[in-house]
């Protein structure tokens, strides 16, 4: 039995989601309350999966599974390593914790009658990253990329105002052309190497770095990823779309899916574009490392003149993939560690301070920075975490955001990417202004008239114990960090492999 | 549109024909070009067509809602389950050889036209639901 | 410099679609139209991958001769499978594109995307759905 588990847990992992998204609907025709429990079940199903499978490929070699019983280079093949089941586990277990949040505040938030479309959508989002992480050929990486995405396009569409169908569009115009730029790329890699297989593909690309096509392929491949991942010059739909989106949404989309696209990226750099060794003379870790530090700096400084909250967190999500981005380019244990974790941390930080943000739209049905003075006083439970948050979020020690900027400082400092350090010391008093902005208007103002009209008095438990739960884990993962330290440090070992450190 | 009585009469005429020749696609999938996609296609299009000579609602009767919604799920189903069921006969998830027919060759046979099967009414029910939804909702 | 043209008009055909469908994205305003460009801009992925499938004097990989009699040269059919899905994808977005602008056009009365932007900076609306 256990073994039938362990041979079937990759496919398990995206079967559940499309059974979950199909019934959600079904069960939708009988009662609402039933897809709710539909969706709950699904997420809670994939997340036990997801820890199973990273406990096994902690303690044993990486699992494969070939779907259809076709051997790799013709067939799909999924396969997990320790790299892809931990961001499996975090974005699983995000995902469950959203659900849990929607609870309360998507009754108030979406119409009732499209409850089951939403959940139904809702996994298929969700479902679609895990294929994205799990599966081992690249084409099957933009099939899933795009079902992802159009799931999330109808997510944002149904937030509470009108213009969240126009964020929702432009999201779809960018995002579209993103995967189609992959998509190109994808062809340009196989009209070099005619294989789709990621294991394959680097292997037949070994000495044909310095071809035109591969640069081509490269260029078209990254681009396309970064418009995914909004970084600094390409980031013009993720504000609107996590401003405008139900909280639910904005809390799942910013703990889960610019991080998929990093893994994307990750992944497909040290798989087969070979950043460890270097490629024709261009310095590619380098020209990384600098578009990632533009980033950081620019997505802190946007933050700053922000007046609503939700688009403050959503141009500091801008800032905090930098940190993934610089942490994993430096092709340095210590560094990729760190950049990893900051996948765990931030996804929990993020998603933490949008349902923060979430339940003061609950209670207030404002985000605005202004209207929240005084907010301390009327809802004390929600101000401490969203300080707590802060704190981490800046980098304090004892708490995850500090553990994560130390081991990316390391590893620059080992790797002698000296300009790193000052850009993340920067960008931590960057992130103590905005965020300071809100504390003192949350605990040191006293409230004024406007903000009176109150929506619901009282804010659901589910609403508090699923925050409570990442500001807990936020604060037990920065003093005992030593579980996921241990498994991503093992992560960048073998990722990195036996290739000499810079 | 729904004065024309050319456009109608032979719309009327050639309905079974479109209708026919989507199963002709499914069917032949395997040995030449078609397969469920390219049915499904044929099949949705020509109530779409229904909806375009006869009008909206007339076409919404001879494919209600919820039929059209049940179909949605039903084609899926059909996918995933086999593919679960392939695990459970001993082999990998889609695996169609290991389905319990008479040998590998006749499973893959059968595997395959089962789930071209579910893509094609899955691929049907998605085509006119992007139509429905698009050329104006009913209730909303 | 004519022939280094006429040899690979299949990919200088992809290269153009690939620009007017861009610009018609970045340059237009009404948004039925920037569907319309991305829509070109896919199509012209699509006719780069069918381009990469030719195999020379080949032929459309359906198997004339199942005995295998006879020297047939057949094109790739990978990229035309990849294809098939990359137009289904295709299709979805233009599908839920096209929802969406359904709705903004409820909403707004408008499918400008700068007129939208002018209702939106005026008149700014809570709760209205």
């Amino acid at each position: 039995m256990i073994d039938f588990f362990t041979t079937h847990a990759p496919v398990l992992t995206i079967v559940v989601f499309i059974f979950g998204a199909l019934l959600a609907p079904v069960f939708g025709r009988i009662n609402n309350s039933l897809s709710y429990y539909c969706a709950l079940i699904t997420t809670a199903l994939s997340f036990v999966l997801s820890v199973y499978l990273l406990f096994s490929v902690y303690n044993n070699a990486p699992l494969e599974y070939f779907l259809g019983g076709w051997k790799p280079p013709y067939g799909i093949e999924y396969r997990v390593d320790i790299l892809n089941s931990f961001i499996l586990s975090v974005v699983s277990f995000v995902s469950f914790l959203s659900v849990i949040y929607g609870y309360g505040s998507i009754k108030s938030e979406i119409y009732e009658k499209r409850h089951p479309a939403f959940y139904s959508v809702y996994l298929l989002f969700i479902g679609g990253m895990m294929g994205i992480l799990i599966t081992n050929d690249i084409f099957n990486m933009y099939v899933f990329l795009e079902i992802t995405s159009l799931a999330g396009y109808a997510l944002i569409a149904m937030g509470r105002t009108r213009y969240s169908y126009m964020a929702s569009f432009n999201y779809l115009i960018l995002g579209s052309v993103g995967a189609t730029f992959f998509l190109i790329g994808i062809g340009y890699l196989y009209m070099q190497t005619g294989t789709l297989n990621l294991t394959d593909l680097a292997q037949r690309l070994q000495g044909h770095f310095d071809t035109n096509v591969v640069l081509v392929a490269i260029a078209f491949i990254v681009v396309g990823l970064m418009l995914k991942m909004a970084v600094f010059p390409l980031h013009f739909w993720l504000p609107d779309a996590y401003t405008y989106s139900p909280s639910v949404i904005s809390a799942a989309m910013a703990g889960t899916s610019t991080k998929v696209a990093a893994y994307l990226l990750i992944r497909l750099m040290y798989t087969i574009f070979g950043i460890q060794a270097g490629f024709s003379g261009i310095n590619f870790s380098g020209i990384i490392i600098v578009i990632a530090s533009i980033t950081i700096l620019a997505g802190s400084i946007i933050a700053i003149s922000q007046t609503d909250l939700k688009k403050m967190l959503a141009f500091s999500s801008i800032g905090q993939i930098g940190y993934i981005l610089i942490g994993t380019a430096m092709v340095n244990k210590y560094a990729f560690a760190g950049g990893l974790l900051h996948i765990l941390n931030h996804a929990m930080m993020k998603t933490a301070l949008f349902m923060v943000a979430g339940g003061f739209f609950y209670k207030f049905t404002s985000t605005k920075i202004n209207d929240l003075k005084g907010m301390g006083r009327q809802m004390p439970f929600a101000s401490a975490m969203f300080l707590i948050l802060s704190l981490s979020m800046v980098g304090i020690p004892l708490t995850v955001g500090f553990i994560s900027k130390w081991y990316i400082i390391l590893g620059a400092a080992q790797s002698g990417y000296w300009i790193v350090v000052p850009v993340i010391l920067l960008s931590s008093l960057l992130t103590a202004i905005y965020f300071g902005r809100v504390v003192h208007n949350l605990f040191f103002k006293d409230s004024e008239a406007s903000n009176t009209g109150i929506l619901h008095a009282k804010i659901p438990y589910s609403m508090v114990s699923s925050t409570a739960v990442l500001v807990f884990l936020c604060i037990f993962f920065g003093v005992f960090a030593y579980m996921p330290v241990e498994i991503s440090l093992k992560a960048a070992e073998n990722i990195i492999g036996a290739m000499p450190w810079k | 549109m729904k004065d024309d009585v050319i456009l109608r009469t032979i719309t009327k005429f050639m309905l079974p024909f479109i209708q026919i020749f989507a199963f002709y696609t499914l069917a032949h999938g395997e040995i030449s070009p078609g397969g469920g996609f390219q049915a499904g296609v044929i099949f949705g299009a020509s109530f779409i067509l229904i909806a375009l000579v006869f009008g909206k609602n007339s076409a919404r009767s001879k494919m209600p809602r919820n039929i059209n919604d049940i179909l949605l799920s039903t084609g899926d189903f059909i996918y995933a389950f086999t593919g679960l069921f392939c695990i459970f006969a001993g082999g990998l998830f889609l695996e169609y050889g290991k389905l319990p027919f008479h040998s590998a060759k006749e499973g893959n046979h059968i595997g395959m036209i089962i789930i071209e099967l579910g893509v094609a009414i899955t691929v049907a029910a998605v085509m006119m639901t992007i139509f429905f939804e698009i050329a104006g909702k009913e209730d909303d | 410099m004519i022939e280094f043209i006429a040899d690979k008009y299949n990919f200088w055909i992809a290269i153009v679609l690939m620009m007017i469908g861009f610009y018609a994205i970045i340059a237009k305003h009404n948004l039925v139209k920037k569907v319309i460009g991305l829509n070109i801009f896919q199509t012209s992925v699509f006719l780069f991958y069918i381009s990469i499938s030719k195999v020379n004097g080949g032929t459309a990989p359906i198997i004339w001769h199942p005995e295998g009699h006879a020297e047939v040269v057949y094109d790739n059919p990978l990229p035309h499978v990849l294809i098939l899905t990359a137009i289904v994808v295709s299709v979805s977005v233009t599908a839920v594109a096209l929802g969406i602008i359904v709705k903004l056009y409820k909403n707004y009365g408008s499918i400008e995307e700068d007129e939208i932007k002018l209702i939106e900076h005026n008149e700014p609306e809570l709760d209205s759905k």
